[in-house]
């Protein structure tokens, strides 16, 4: 098939309308939620149906095209970038949610479904916990893609612990549904292995969530605190207490006062950080606890917690928490978000190393975090408008990952590796690591054109089974059977 | 059974020797689930991964372990303990180890809270036949820097390679418990109160049910210093069955736990919904449901019949997947036939990470 039969081929699948050719049409999809990367796609085409995708697949894996699957284009690794003479699978208009069996804890939706229209679907009684900021535009086939957590992950755990079935369009353009809407089905978790796979392994098409009934109860305070060292000690002291907040952010002296000038929640600038501690539950437990963290929050060091009084005043703190990115603009012409995780009880030291590699690089960092599980955000500010701050600003962020590295920690808690993140593969893991890797991508994408270049450091090719279930040679002694 | 040979490494890196020169290989932990999964070629070599026995470390501040796959469940616990804390993994236990865990994805009564093995292992070593060491994941509970090996081995009967080693992530101990017990012979009225209560937002450790000789027990667990109360409150969901709060319910657990064994066990996957006809399948034999899960185990007491009892309840449970655990070898194929397109995507993966058929060949689901 030539590039004219290709273009011919998907148009008789998605209709004229949903296919785009036109340079600046491409140009929306140049980019994801990381804009430093562009790339324009040869082409993009915005299937209304699984089936749809499935023969759009099809058309590139006879083609030999690759093709990149696309959400809503909020990730911040790069993942959704197209690939320059692919073909670039938006996944928008898939948007239905098929089911909805509150007696099973079950949805079953679309990928284009938008996170917060999930717990939307089943609201009042039931929700559907992992919640990442931008969840009212990513959608759930990113969040599949990405294993997105949130802030309330390190008691409900991530996309990974939701996900019950799915349905796949492999890059042969075959269809395969893994799992299903009961648990445990038997045979390898597939499951797993795809949900984080970034885009690599296929097209998800059809996803089955688990949904929680909602908590009976939710406090929230926010402590202040004269340093983050000592915020830290404070989150120590509390999961060390046995309890399991639903959310433990922390923010730092920098995203205070930035945040205070767009939220105006009354926060005092000047403070060295600011814990948000949200605890939920069944309500007797929820008040025992809640008095237990107030007393050491105060025992910790903090003169000041501030208990939301209302709903009103509980979503003024989570406000001005989700205000933090999108704040920084104020204070900082530019700025990158960094994504590392360390083991908690390391964050008082690691957050005073990367303050030291900011004063030697002569930038501000910025911290915001999920405190509970030790992800950290670390906003790099610079201005671009300056010579070479721009490159100055990213080899801090890469340095701050080092640091995360040596602390036993990871290099992406939630954002994925994608593009942005190839290179710090090889500091995290051993080539023996990365060709098993390799060995998950290539059962189930042998010639490489699902999201080609994205999560592995170097591009590799999968190469032919060294005999595709050749006998074994106990087998053909007669000394083993198969089955 | 008998084996050619077997061999015990003390460390991963004898292990990855030792499997590197073997031709097929069978390994194993205390041999506790030594049935479980299709049966081993004759010339399988086992190796015994009792010698990877070390706790390598525990990191109570950030409830984190690292545990090498021969230590028994049981050692790592108490080991746990001292700390107030626990890898939140409870099932019946006869003396297995992590590895054999791991490998089999088994799982208890606290499943219901925590989830199984794929949601609390956070990195994993394992040996390929290669004697490649491989490790995926990292020793941190949020991490989402490569593909997640650590869920592909779990539950994976040692055909993809060795698990020699796992960071996991643990819980604090609950500081006290209670359980609702509510009792009945009527299946729906048994059915009713599992939705009842899991359709609430409870936040109970466990949520099981117990059906033996045409009786049904729920017994829903809670924990912290407010367990009692919330056990008491929570009867308050219920009606149409009887129900009482028991303060003292460590034995209540035990006998759940054990009665998920037997001479046979078949386990199914189905929906909390389902359960009226999971046990109108059972027949004869006791039923553990994980019921909020749809989750639930079959124990079949020894017998003349009982391959022929496994038999029925099968064919009653289909088209629901069901494996056969104990007394697998009564059966001629102890796993469900697994969908074509499933099952050619699982056998891609076995060849991309077992090429060369070195770890129980056959023994998997379809043959893998
Ligand atoms: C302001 C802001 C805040 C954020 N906060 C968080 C947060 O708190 N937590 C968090 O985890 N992330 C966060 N993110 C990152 C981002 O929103 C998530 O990664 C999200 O899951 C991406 O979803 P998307 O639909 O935008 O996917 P895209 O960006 O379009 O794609 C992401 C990846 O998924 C693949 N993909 C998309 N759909 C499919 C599919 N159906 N099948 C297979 N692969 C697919 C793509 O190929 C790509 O590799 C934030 C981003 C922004 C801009």
């Amino acid at each position: 098939m030539d590039g004219h039969e290709l273009v011919e081929r998907l148009r008789r699948v998605v209709g004229d309308r949903w296919l785009l050719l036109d340079a600046h049409d491409l140009r929306t999809y140049e980019s994801d939620g990381l804009l430093q990367y562009q790339q324009v796609p040869r082409l993009a085409v915005l299937p209304g149906t699984g089936d749809e995708v499935r023969e759009c697949v099809a058309a590139c894996a006879q083609a030999g095209v690759p093709w990149v699957a696309r959400g809503a284009g909020s990730g911040l690794s790069g993942g959704a970038l197209p690939v320059k003479d692919g073909v670039l699978i938006v996944l928008s208009r898939l948007n239905r949610i098929l089911e909805v069996d509150l007696d099973n804890g079950r949805v079953c939706v679309e990928p284009g479904v938008t996170n917060a229209a999930v717990s939307t679907a089943v609201a009042p009684d039931f929700f559907y916990p992992p919640d990442p900021s931008s969840q009212i535009v990513c959608t759930i086939g990113g969040n599949v893609a990405e294993n997105s957590g949130g802030a309330h992950c390190f008691k409900y755990g991530f996309t990974t612990n939701y996900v019950t079935g799915l349905e796949v369009v492999l890059p042969d353009g075959a269809v395969v549904t893994i799992g299903g809407k009961e648990l445990d089905p038997p045979g390898y978790d597939l499951l797993g292995a795809f949900v984080g796979s970034e885009g690599t392994l296929g097209v998800a098409t059809k996803i089955w969530l688990r949904v929680v009934p909602v908590p009976e109860a939710t406090r929230t305070l926010v402590a202040f605190f004269d340093s983050t060292r000592q915020a830290g000690e404070a989150v120590s002291a509390i999961v060390q207490a046995g309890i399991v907040p639903g959310a433990i952010e922390m923010m730092d002296a920098t995203t205070i006062r930035a945040t205070e000038e767009m939220a105006h929640a009354g926060y005092p600038v000047g403070r060295g950080a600011a814990l948000l501690v949200e605890l939920d539950g069944a309500e007797a437990e929820c008040d025992a606890q809640f008095a237990q963290v107030t007393d050491i929050c105060a025992a910790e060091g903090s003169d000041d917690v501030r208990v939301s009084r209302d709903e009103a005043e509980r979503a003024l703190f989570w406000k001005t928490r989700k205000a933090a990115f999108p704040a920084m603009g104020r204070i900082s012409p530019n700025y990158f978000v960094q994504d590392g995780v360390v083991p908690r009880t390391t964050l008082p030291d690691v957050l005073v190393r990367i303050d030291e590699l900011a004063a030697e690089y002569g930038l501000t960092v910025a911290n915001v975090f999920h405190a509970g599980d030790g992800n950290l955000h670390p906003l790099v500010c610079f201005d671009a408008a300056v010579e070479g701050q721009a490159a100055r600003a990213e080899e801090l962020a890469g340095r701050i990952l080092d640091v995360c590295l040596e602390a036993g920690g990871s290099i992406t808690g939630e954002h994925g590796v994608g593009v942005d993140k190839r290179k710090h593969m090889a500091k995290m893991f051993g080539e023996d690591d990365l060709a098993a890797f390799q060995r998950l991508r290539c059962a189930f994408d042998p010639e490489g054109r699902a999201n080609p270049g994205k999560v592995m450091p170097t591009p590799r090719l999968c190469g032919e089974v060294p005999g595709v279930y050749r006998q074994h040679p106990l087998e053909a002694a007669g000394l083993a059977e198969r089955f | 059974m008998t084996t050619a040979a077997a061999v015990r490494p003390a460390s991963i890196e004898e292990a990855a020797a030792a499997i590197a020169d073997l031709a097929v290989v069978r390994p194993a932990g205390a041999g506790s689930r030594a049935e479980w999964g299709g049966s081993d070629p004759a010339g399988a070599v086992t190796v015994h991964t009792g010698g990877l026995d070390r706790i390598v470390a525990h990191n109570p501040g950030d409830f984190t372990a690292i545990v090498q796959a021969g230590v028994p469940l049981a050692d790592l616990q108490r080991h746990l303990a001292r700390e107030g804390q626990w890898l939140a993994l409870d099932p019946p236990d006869r003396g297995g180890t992590v590895g054999g865990l791991v490998a089999t994805a088994d799982s208890g009564p606290a499943r219901h809270r925590y989830g199984g093995v794929r949601d609390l292992v956070i990195g994993i070593t394992a040996v390929l036949g290669d004697g490649a060491v491989a490790r995926s994941g990292g020793t941190v509970i949020k991490n989402v820097a490569g593909y997640d090996l650590g869920k592909l081995f779990a539950g994976s009967y040692g055909t993809l390679g060795l698990v020699a080693q796992v960071a996991v992530r643990l819980h604090p101990l609950p500081a006290g418990t209670a359980t609702v017990v509510a009792t009945t012979d009527d299946p729906a009225a048994l059915t009713a109160a599992v939705l009842a209560m899991s359709r609430h937002p409870l936040e109970a450790l466990s949520l099981d049910v117990l059906w033996r000789a045409g009786e049904g027990r729920l017994l829903v667990r809670f924990g912290g210093v407010t367990a009692a109360a919330r056990a008491e409150a929570a009867t308050r969901l219920l009606t149409g069955v009887d129900v009482t709060v028991v303060r003292d319910d460590e034995s209540i657990w035990a006998a759940q736990r054990a009665a998920q064994r037997g001479a046979a066990v078949v386990k199914v996957s189905a929906l909390p919904t389902d359960l009226p006809a999971v046990l109108a399948a059972a027949g004869p034999a006791t039923v553990v449901s994980r019921a909020a899960l749809g989750v639930s185990w079959l124990s079949f007491p020894a017998g003349d019949d009982l391959a022929t009892r496994v038999a029925a309840a099968r064919t009653a449970l289909a088209p629901r997947p069901t494996v056969v655990l104990d007394g697998a070898r009564l059966v001629e194929q102890p796993w469900p036939a697994p969908d074509p397109g499933m099952l050619a995507l699982m056998r891609r993966v076995k060849e991309r990470f077992d090429p060369t058929a070195t770890f129980r060949p056959g023994a998997y689901v379809g043959g893998i």
